[in-house]
């Protein structure tokens, strides 16, 4: 650790930051932090606990509810992502922030104000130094489109070093890097913090927040819940803090009975768009009467994973669906949402993007719940009766609250549209159903409807598969619980035996074999 | 016949140059406006209307302000609309398809208007207003022209507005892809999340560039008015000369000095059937579907090309709000 150049003062400090979406969600809630020159704090914590919009609070882009930053010991007031870089502060995005079709220096360059004349060749050089500097390898007038997901990082991080930053926050920088990258890209910024410069990284593996950082802020549910100094922790006790207190919750959880394999998945593998795995030799089998729940950090291949054997996603490998009835193996891979429902696979799907692949806004209840069976009847006309039956059903058992069942859906609130989405997949009375996220954003008493609701398809003999974020929720619904890490199985537990930290490891576990690091440094 | 069919087709593809250069203007900014026809109208109209004005009040005439007021007049009315749009889709975050064709519709009409009500003023039998006078001063040619055969008729017997024009061109081209100002806001329209990011005021770029644009763009009614029709207007006379600018904008890449060229072709070929002997007026018709049917081969091509840099700014027609989650 460089004692070198630390300084007294902090170079930031947050004191209080608070930020509501929409007036509800607070997705931060009152938190402290503190970074010195010469430091690398990590900021730890799980989806959804606040990491990525209190970074967009210090880089500007949000203006927080309540809240004091100070700079170098001076409150500053950051409107726009413009205070912030005359405050020295520059963010990596998660999601790089970077234009296609121009070069990287373009890129660098821009918004920067200078009098001088634009002289691109100067610009050239001048980043040439900076990468020389560092150890970056770019080409400096090679354009982003054609360039790989690291180069445009470096692009980003060069990008931050031109306008002379001393505070970096990184979000989630290694996501998408090879190990290799990865230890590549710590190098720079060991190099960056011995340099004077104070570095904040938000992660959620935890072999890199041991390796790297100086210090570690965990994050859960929009608070702080403690910070400590790297050199005097260790993963049990950062999962522990991360995945918080067990929290009781009464669900009725049934013995599965009558368990059959009714999904055999075999070494499935797919690729994303980056041409990066995101599925790697997966193997499991959803049973008949029985929960399977799908645990992981956000982006893991959940999404991937629910979609390839829904049909809408191209994948390598096997997916075997034995039919109850006759006892038949139908093979489900390379084949469409229709061609599987003509095999006579009763297959419903609850999509984590509700208004983008379940239901559509502008339409109302009747006619969503007809997307399901438009195909029925007769002629060429739509035969309503049947639809504006279900629909009056749904709204009375799972008491959805709307005006009316020509209500377009877009008006409803989260919890109810998402009711009518579940309701109208259950009404197929599916062999499978996959569910993921199916209570995000709900409140407790719908969330335990739904909880309800596929206890009971399980008791009716349905193989259902629950993807959730909540692990309390994980396992005290599921029976068993299939741990997803950047794509690769990283253990399948017994919900009823497992316990929150056992399931925070696997989670944050480093499964890549080819990896040089694995774990502590 | 040659020289005289080229001059034609430059005279012919002015107006388009100034529409497509005022539109890629806007476009690089990332605001679609399908409004150009309006605006060009309501430029050219604004021009109309000040001249009208002017030679009904003024005892003689004197050149540079018989020049001076319709270019300030049409420059007006075309910033107006150019606001309208940006209020409208930048400040409100309306939607640019709908409010841009509202303000072709809108723009169409408020030149109907004037032009039937100065006809009414007029008193006249046509419905047609004739400003030869101020005419005679936009269309004023240099003098050596005439003294140099084919080549003073294709390239000098043109008036100010036409090389204004080119000129226009060539500058909107300079500033996109040599200065500091055009690479944010080429910025702007690509990913405007990264440009605010950077720190580039979004909003201002984007009001900046469409204000801007729409004034090039009300160029292109003046010039038709003043110098192509001889300083007549009717009604719905400038026709659909509006689209064809926004087709040029596609055929030229979003670089304004390729339109150059594509004016001139696209020109051409809306012309083209006036010099085939022997066309009847549906054979006409179709030789006046040219330019469109280019426009769509030449779209086919680069959509198969897949060249980055022959696509239109990523975030094109897309409203900005940066706290969206």
């Amino acid at each position: 650790m460089a004692e070198n150049q630390r300084s007294e003062v902090p170079a930031i400090r947050l004191k209080g930051i608070t930020k509501a979406f929409a007036g509800k969600v607070v997705a931060n809630d009152n938190i402290d932090l503190s970074v010195y020159h010469g430091q690398i704090l990590s900021i730890l914590g799980e989806n959804g606990s606040g990491k990525t919009t209190l970074m967009n609070v210090i880089s500007g882009i949000y203006f927080p509810d309540h809240g004091h930053i100070y700079v170098d010991g001076e409150e500053v007031v950051m409107r726009s992502p413009k205070d912030a870089l005359r405050h020295n502060i520059g963010m990596i995005h998660q999601h790089f922030k970077l234009v296609d079709v121009f070069s990287a220096t373009e890129n660098i360059i821009l918004g920067l104000e200078d009098k001088s004349r634009y002289d691109l060749k100067q610009c050239v050089k001048q980043v040439k130094e900076i990468a020389n500097q560092y150890g970056f390898e770019i080409d400096p007038e090679r354009k982003i489109y054609d360039m790989s997901v690291s180069e445009k990082q470096t692009v980003e991080i060069i990008k931050v070093l031109y306008r002379g930053a001393d505070i970096l926050i990184l979000d989630e920088p290694t996501a998408v890097l090879t190990p290799q990258e990865t230890e590549k890209l710590f190098g720079v910024l060991r190099k960056m913090r011995d340099e004077g410069k104070a570095i904040i990284i938000i992660t959620h593996k935890l072999h890199e927040v041991l390796s790297l950082s100086d210090k570690v802020t965990v994050l859960c549910k929009g608070k702080n819940v403690g910070t400590v100094v790297t050199a005097q922790t260790n993963e049990e006790e950062l999962t522990e803090l991360m995945v918080g207190k067990k929290v009781i919750l009464n669900i009725d959880r049934s013995e599965p009975k009558n368990v059959q394999p009714r999904l055999i998945v075999k070494n499935l593998n797919c690729k994303g768009v980056e041409g990066v795995d995101v599925l790697k030799d997966i193997n499991f089998t959803i049973n008949s009467g029985e929960i399977l729940g799908i645990a992981g950090i956000a982006g893991s291949g959940q999404k991937e994973l629910l979609e390839s054997i829904a049909g809408l996603q191209k994948c390598e490998g096997e997916i075997i669906f034995m039919d109850p009835e006759s006892g038949e193996e139908k093979d489900l891979r390379k084949k469409t949402p229709l061609q599987i429902r003509d095999l006579g696979v009763s297959l419903s799907f609850v999509p984590e993007d509700r208004l983008g692949m379940g239901l559509v806004g502008n339409m109302n209840i009747v006619d969503n719940i007809m997307l399901r069976s438009y195909n029925k009847g007769k002629g060429v006309f739509l035969n309503r009766t049947e639809s504006s039956e279900l629909a009056e059903k749904i709204i009375k058992d799972l008491e959805v609250v709307t005006p009316g069942k020509t209500t377009p859906i877009r008006r409803l609130s989260g919890g109810n549209v998402q009711k009518v989405l579940v309701g109208r997949e259950i009404a197929e009375s599916p062999t499978v159903l996959m569910t993921a996220y199916p209570v995000r954003g709900l409140d407790i008493n719908s969330s335990y409807m739904i909880y309800n609701l596929l206890n009971n398809q399980k008791e009716s003999g349905t193989a259902v598969v629950f993807v959730g974020e909540d692990l309390d929720v994980l396992i005290a619904l599921c029976d068993r619980i299939l741990v997803l890490s950047s794509g690769h199985v990283s253990g399948i537990v017994d919900a009823r035996k497992t316990s929150k930290a056992e399931i925070g490891l696997l989670m944050t576990q480093n499964t890549n074999k080819d990896g040089a690091s694995d774990g502590r440094a | 016949m040659w020289a005289a069919f080229l001059r034609r087709a430059i005279m012919q593809g002015i107006p388009l140059l100034f529409g497509s250069t005022g539109e890629i203007v806007t476009e690089k900014s990332g605001n679609l406006n399908l409004g150009i026809p309006g605006v060009m109208y309501v430029g050219g109209i604004g021009g109309v209307i000040g001249a009208f004005l002017y030679e009904q009040n003024a005892t003689k005439l004197n050149p540079i302000l018989a020049v001076l007021i319709p270019l300030l007049c049409s420059l007006l009315g075309s910033l107006l609309m150019g606001l309208i749009y940006c209020f409208l889709t930048v400040s409100l975050r309306a939607n640019q398809n709908v409010t841009g064709l509202a303000l072709t519709t809108f723009g169409v009409g408020v030149g109907n208007f004037f032009g039937g009500s100065l006809v009414k003023l007029t008193g006249s039998d046509v419905p047609s207003i004739n400003l030869t006078a101020t005419s005679g001063y936009f269309s004023a040619t240099l003098p050596i022209a005439d003294k140099l055969g084919w080549f003073g008729q294709i390239f000098l017997s043109h008036s100010f507005l036409a090389y204004l024009a080119i000129f226009m061109a060539l500058g909107s081209s300079f500033f996109l892809f040599k200065t500091r100002a055009g690479l944010r806001l080429r910025a702007v329209g690509e990913s405007p999340a990264t440009a605010d990011a950077a720190g580039i005021n979004v909003e201002k770029n984007k009001y900046l560039a469409t204000c801007i644009g729409s004034m090039i763009a009300g160029l292109g009614g003046l010039y038709y008015v003043m110098d192509y029709a001889n300083g007549v207007w009717s009604n719905d006379g400038f026709g659909d000369r509006g689209w064809l600018a926004i087709a040029l904008v596609i055929f030229a890449v979003w670089k304004p000095h390729f339109s150059i060229l594509g004016s001139i072709l696209f020109g051409g070929l809306y012309i083209v059937h006036n010099y085939i002997p022997g066309l009847d007026v549906s054979g006409q018709e179709l030789f006046k579907m040219l330019p469109y049917v280019v426009t769509i081969l030449f779209l086919v091509g680069t959509s198969i090309g897949k060249k980055r840099e022959a696509q239109p700014p990523s975030s094109l027609g897309l409203p900005y709000f940066r706290e969206e989650r």
